[in-house]
């Protein structure tokens, strides 16, 4: 029974925390007060459970205890309270959300939490606060990650992560970042923060920026998590879409991305039956819905992209051109240089090695992108195909001094060996 | 409501000693917006950077505390219930879209002092 019921809370802790924090801080009104209640309540069922057995709606229980708490901490120990303002409601809604908690709270209907977490999603990706404060925050407080674990995910020490999250905190309070859904002016533009803040989780997950393993699956999950939750909070928004599509389309292929010793492995030799089928199918069924509902915005273009990749039976049987039109569509919705710089992958194929290279030389010159290493490892592979070998080993050893992934360095080394003279 | 300060960052202020009403029309034309707004509570146009005077310890020196591209303008006060509507306000400035940029910051305290009158004065 305890064991059972262990999972069950554990499978509550990952599924619900963000809906049970997010509606316990609208009562608390306090981020720090508000995690302490939803700590408790997890407690409290840990300890409550095994006897009185698991409740029909473990979210709604735990927000429910988590509520009480707030009230009870607002009522008998307000002094103790944090000296930091109250968080800011929006004045249209402050005063029927008194009325409706007072309902709730009335009826105990465990069944009633009022779904509050697209407030903590935008609170934690305010533009106000630095990225590195939001990806941090929006662990901590929607996905309930310990700091501990930020901490070893970023290769940051725990003090540092603490120190960010405790900052931001002080400043949402402070300088009164309002705990609200932006206004329909405003929504675009910190939507867009929300998304690369989950973009930014998942590919710093994909291929970990340094250390041993390629993927840091814990963030990957996460990622995806946040996204599918963003779907499912916002279903008719094609960017959200979009972003979602994206991540399941890259995580399909990632049980092929290294070999057996975990070594990195190029997308023309992976072995394409191990790819997520499923998860491709579901995929290209949101791709398809959103290219139909009009001009399609950079996540869904991304997204169609690596589809149209993953979905050619070989590597030499990939739609080649239709994926640099594609490319040429993304350029004008997000001209940025290390798209300019994908774009050379595919039209090496469509008008062969001189071209993309001609592209990749323009790039480097640009001098963007000089600390980044796939512009050398490019740059590389199109020279060795060239037959230029020695300019080929040296590009790689410009990328190898940039790689700092054990995975990637290793897959390098071999390549700055095989094109080195024997 | 709560107070904030929206500082004012160009490379130079338009307000020289002797500025033409032409000099001044951006601004002045903001001016009213902001006033017509309600949220505005006080503010104040700083002479360009070449009226300036720094002190540091005990160097006095010409020019701005800073040595930026950008100096701070001006500043005023408004009052709004939250971070994004203070943000809403501060980015219709038009130096944002002229190179320049506003700083926000929550006011902490203070206000116009009133002053007792002097004995004798």
């Amino acid at each position: 029974m305890t064991g059972a019921v262990a999972a069950v809370i554990a499978e509550a802790h990952r599924r619900e925390w963000a809906r049970v924090l997010a509606a316990t801080v609208r009562v608390a009104r306090d981020l720090d007060l508000a995690e302490e209640c939803v700590q408790e309540a997890y407690a409290a069922a840990l300890r409550t459970w095994p006897d009185a057995g698991i409740p029909d709606n473990p979210a709604g229980w735990l927000a429910t205890t988590a509520k009480r708490r707030a009230i009870d901490a607002i009522r008998h120990a307000s002094a103790l309270r944090s000296r930091l303002p109250l968080l800011v409601e929006p004045e249209d809604t402050a005063g029927d959300s008194g009325t409706q908690e007072a309902a709730d709270m009335a009826t105990a209907d465990p069944d009633v939490i009022p779904d509050e977490r697209l407030r903590l999603i935008f609170t934690c990706c305010h533009p106000a606060l630095a990225q590195e404060a939001q990806v941090a925050l929006t662990l901590r407080l929607v996905c309930g990650v310990p700091t501990q674990d930020i901490a070893r995910a970023f290769l940051v020490s725990e003090p540092t992560v603490a120190a960010r999250i405790t900052r931001a905190k002080r400043k949402i309070s402070g300088a009164r970042i309002p705990y609200r859904v932006p206004r329909p002016a405003e929504l675009p533009e910190r939507l867009r923060g929300a998304l690369a803040v989950i973009h930014l989780l998942f590919t710093t997950g994909h291929t970990a920026p340094s250390g041993a393993s390629l993927v840091r699956t814990d963030l990957v999950d996460r990622a995806m998590h946040l996204a599918r939750m963003l779907c499912e909070l916002m279903p008719g928004d094609c960017d959200v879409r979009g972003l979602y599509a994206l991540l399941v389309v890259t995580d399909a292929r990632r049980a092929s991305r290294v070999d057996a010793d975990g070594r990195l492995v190029r997308l023309r030799e992976q072995d394409r039956s191990r790819w997520n089928r499923a998860a491709l199918a579901e995929a290209h069924d949101i791709i398809v819905d959103c290219l139909r509902e009009g001009p399609p915005g950079r996540y869904v273009l991304q997204a169609a992209i690596a589809s149209l990749y993953a979905e050619a039976p070989a590597y030499d049987q990939t739609d080649w051109p239709q994926i640099v039109e594609l490319y040429d569509v993304l350029l004008d919705v997000w001209p940025s240089p290390v798209v300019a710089l994908n774009r050379a992958v595919p039209l090496a194929m469509v008008a062969g090695p001189r071209t993309a290279l001609a592209e990749v030389e323009k790039l480097e010159l640009d001098g963007r992108l000089s600390g980044y290493q796939y512009l050398h490892a490019i740059k590389a592979d199109l020279l060795s195909r060239l037959g230029r070998t020695d300019e080929a080993a040296d590009a790689y050893r410009q990328a190898f001094t940039l790689a700092a992934n054990d995975a990637e360095r290793v897959f390098l080394g071999d390549q700055i060996a095989d094109h080195s003279p024997r | 409501m709560a107070q904030y300060a929206i500082l004012i960052y160009a490379h130079d202020s338009a307000h020289a000693p002797d500025a033409t009403p032409e000099d001044l029309q951006t601004c002045d034309q903001h001016a009213e917006e902001l006033t017509a707004g309600g949220s505005t509570i006080m503010a104040y146009a700083l002479t360009p950077r070449a009226m300036a005077t720094s002190i540091r310890g005990d160097t006095i020196t010409d020019g701005p505390f800073v040595d930026s591209k950008e100096i701070v303008a001006g500043f005023y006060i408004i009052e709004a219930p939250d971070l994004d509507v203070a943000l809403a306000i501060a980015r219709t400035n038009p130096v944002v879209r002229d190179g320049g940029g506003v700083e926000i910051r929550p006011v902490h305290s203070g206000g116009m002092i009133e002053r007792l009158e002097q004995a004798g004065a």
